[in-house]
């Protein structure tokens, strides 16, 4: 998988035979040696903390499959009985639930540093959309996982995620009950969702490899965005970024302990502890705080049909950014404008997490008899989630002068004393 | 051995590309349908099952409704709503300016005529689902003393018709038929 030319040279006559017939260990021995940029910041390390949120979620989703019962009658039982009565079920369904959200907040960060250091543009357009396709099957695997447990919000969420086919036009009736397999969420949908929770991980496996395939091919992007032109610019794999990735991941795992252990129904909703009720809808029907930034584009205007548009839109737009940013230079750090909007962008994609947990009618502030409503805010914000990768980007692109690059990741790291790169190995 | 293999290539030699073209085609085609159709089950099974559709109707007998009460039926896994409006209900229900609904509808176009024709406005049978996002309405509640959707504020009318919010119909009319004076057969 490597694009570096192989140093693995096998020591014994086992490893020797091994190495003519099954390169594997030099497969290995090159990925360790992956010569990556030597200016790696932080921003970097969230591949390998994601790699360890999908084992985790693998694993311990194998676990609660051998105690979870997926039938109507008897699922929201038995998500109890994990937690009440399997030896250490209290530990391992939270670890479930709680490791789905920090799988996400570690999707996020990676996807962000992406756009910031722009890790999308030539060669890396591949590496990003295989990194989009993960994400979208990682949304339609927590929705699958979020229904299982059978609650209130399980049960509705389902019946409104559903209710999406449903707008299609001229086939959406038919469409949402062959999807559901019957007229509404009912024991058929259950037990399909749970075929399909169990199998999407594997997907993800599939698609992280060719992620990383593609990754190995182009090499790392970096926080200056300048290709590594000598090997001064590089440093090894191992162990400078294993260490590095080890560090970033136990302070990850630190925050994911502090939510397993004191807050694990905090990132959750009360309503999931009342089983579903097919006659009763809670009052407020809120996803899960992860997909609160499209819940509240979907909920900015009016129209359903457009809603629905508009939500996937937020996602299809990612798929083509990179033919949307015109900008040669990658890192924003050299662009001074864009890294302006940029930012907001990031204020807009919370204020629609924020608008999307809120109720649309409420107001964010009050100003004489009106003021500014969340409904008002998610259309502003949604306008500005567009406008950033439809017209500022691609403008921008244009009319932008850029700062100064460094010539080379040695000459930014060591500064002008970089005289004698060959010294740095 | 030689010899045979020299036959062999010989009437081999004068190749017919049109019969070549038509095997290949024939051949791809067969492989088509045959994938076609064993593609066919996989996907309609996930539609509804024959005991799913079996369950599909219910009996409700109406003379158990008293007036101004509505009773909640699940109905192919929703709420089916059948309320005995009071007559202050029919009346504002037929009153209505329908060019003013988004989704226009006269009340007694939302009725079942019985087998004599004749249509009875006390009894207003719906499923009971926003068609906004599928959440359920709440009762005698709104702007229009009619239902009210929590989920997202769509107002509905005393004929469960959209009046204001999001929501873009009126609620759904089930199938359903007068099997007596007083019993209906919904599905």
């Amino acid at each position: 998988m490597s694009g570096h030319p192989s140093t693995y040279e096998p020591k014994y006559a086992a490893e020797k035979w091994l190495d003519q017939r099954l390169p594997i260990i030099r497969m290995g021995a090159d990925f360790m040696t992956f010569p990556s940029p030597r200016n790696l910041n932080y921003w970097w390390t969230f591949g390998g903390i994601l790699t360890l949120c999908l084992m985790t979620q693998i694993i311990s989703g194998i676990i609660l499959a051998m105690h979870y019962v997926p039938n109507v009658d008897m699922a929201f039982d038995s998500v109890q009985r994990i937690k009440r009565d399997v030896p250490f079920g209290w530990m391992l369904q939270p670890l479930h639930a709680v490791g789905a959200s920090m799988f996400f907040l570690a999707v996020y960060m990676h996807m962000f540093r992406g756009l910031y250091y722009g890790s999308y543009k030539a060669p890396r357009e591949l590496l990003w959309i295989f990194g989009c396709l993960i994400y979208l099957i990682m949304m339609a695997t927590a929705f699958l996982g979020y229904t299982l447990p059978w609650g209130q919000m399980s049960f509705w969420g389902a019946t409104v995620i559903t209710g999406f086919f449903g707008a299609v036009p001229f086939v959406g009736e038919s469409l949402q009950q062959w999807l559901l397999g019957g007229y509404a969420v009912n024991n058929a949908t259950l037990n399909r969702f749970f075929a399909l929770h169990y199998l999407l991980p594997f997907v993800i496996v599939a698609l992280v490899g060719l992620h990383v395939w593609a990754l190995h091919h182009v090499g790392q992007n970096n926080p200056i965005g300048v290709t590594p032109k000598t090997k001064s610019d590089t440093l090894s794999f191992h162990p400078f970024y294993t260490v590095k990735d080890a560090f970033a991941l136990t302070v990850f795992l630190l925050i994911f302990a502090f939510f397993l252990f004191y807050l694990p129904d905090s990132l959750g909703h009360a309503d999931n502890y009342i089983q579903a009720n097919a006659l009763q809808t809670p009052a407020h029907i809120v996803p899960e705080w992860y997909f609160l930034p499209f819940y509240a584009i979907l909920r900015a205007v009016p129209d359903k049909l457009m809603g629905i548009l508009l939500m996937v839109g937020a996602i299809v737009v990612l798929f083509v950014l990179p033919w949307l940013d015109t900008s040669k230079v990658r890192s924003m750090r050299f662009r001074p404008v864009a890294k302006w909007f940029f930012l907001f962008f990031l204020v807009f994609c919370f204020l629609l997490g924020w608008c999307g947990a809120e109720t649309p009618d409420n107001y964010v502030f009050k100003l004489g008899d009106g003021g500014l409503t969340f409904y008002r805010l998610s259309q502003i914000s949604t306008v500005y989630y567009f406008a950033y990768f439809l017209v500022i980007l691609p403008v921008l692109g244009l009319v932008e002068k850029p700062i100064k690059r460094p010539e080379s990741i040695t000459k930014s790291v060591l500064g002008s004393s970089a005289h004698a790169p060959a010294t740095a190995e | 051995m030689s010899d045979a293999m020299t036959h062999t290539d010989k009437t081999d030699a004068p190749e017919d590309e049109t019969k070549r073209d038509f095997i290949f085609i024939a051949t791809g085609a067969v492989a088509a349908a045959g994938a076609a159709s064993i593609a066919w089950p996989l996907v309609a099974q996930m539609g509804k099952a024959a005991d799913t559709l079996a369950a599909g109707s219910i009996e409700i007998n109406l003379a158990n409704i008293d007036e101004g009460q509505q009773v909640k039926m699940l109905w192919r896994g929703k709420p089916v709503f059948v309320r005995h409006r009071t007559p202050a209900e029919i009346k504002e229900a037929e009153a209505t300016n329908v060019a003013e609904c988004p989704d226009p509808a006269e009340d007694n176009e939302r009725l079942v005529p019985k087998a004599d024709g004749t249509v009875d406005p006390r009894f207003l049978v719906m499923v009971g689902v926003c068609t906004h996002f599928g959440c359920i309405p709440l009762g005698e509640a709104g702007d229009f003393n009619g239902w009210y959707c929590p989920c997202h504020g769509s107002h509905y009318d005393t004929s469960g018709r959209i009046r204001k919010g999001p929501a873009p119909k009126n609620m759904e009319i089930p199938s359903y038929t007068y099997i007596s004076d007083t019993v209906i057969k919904v599905g």
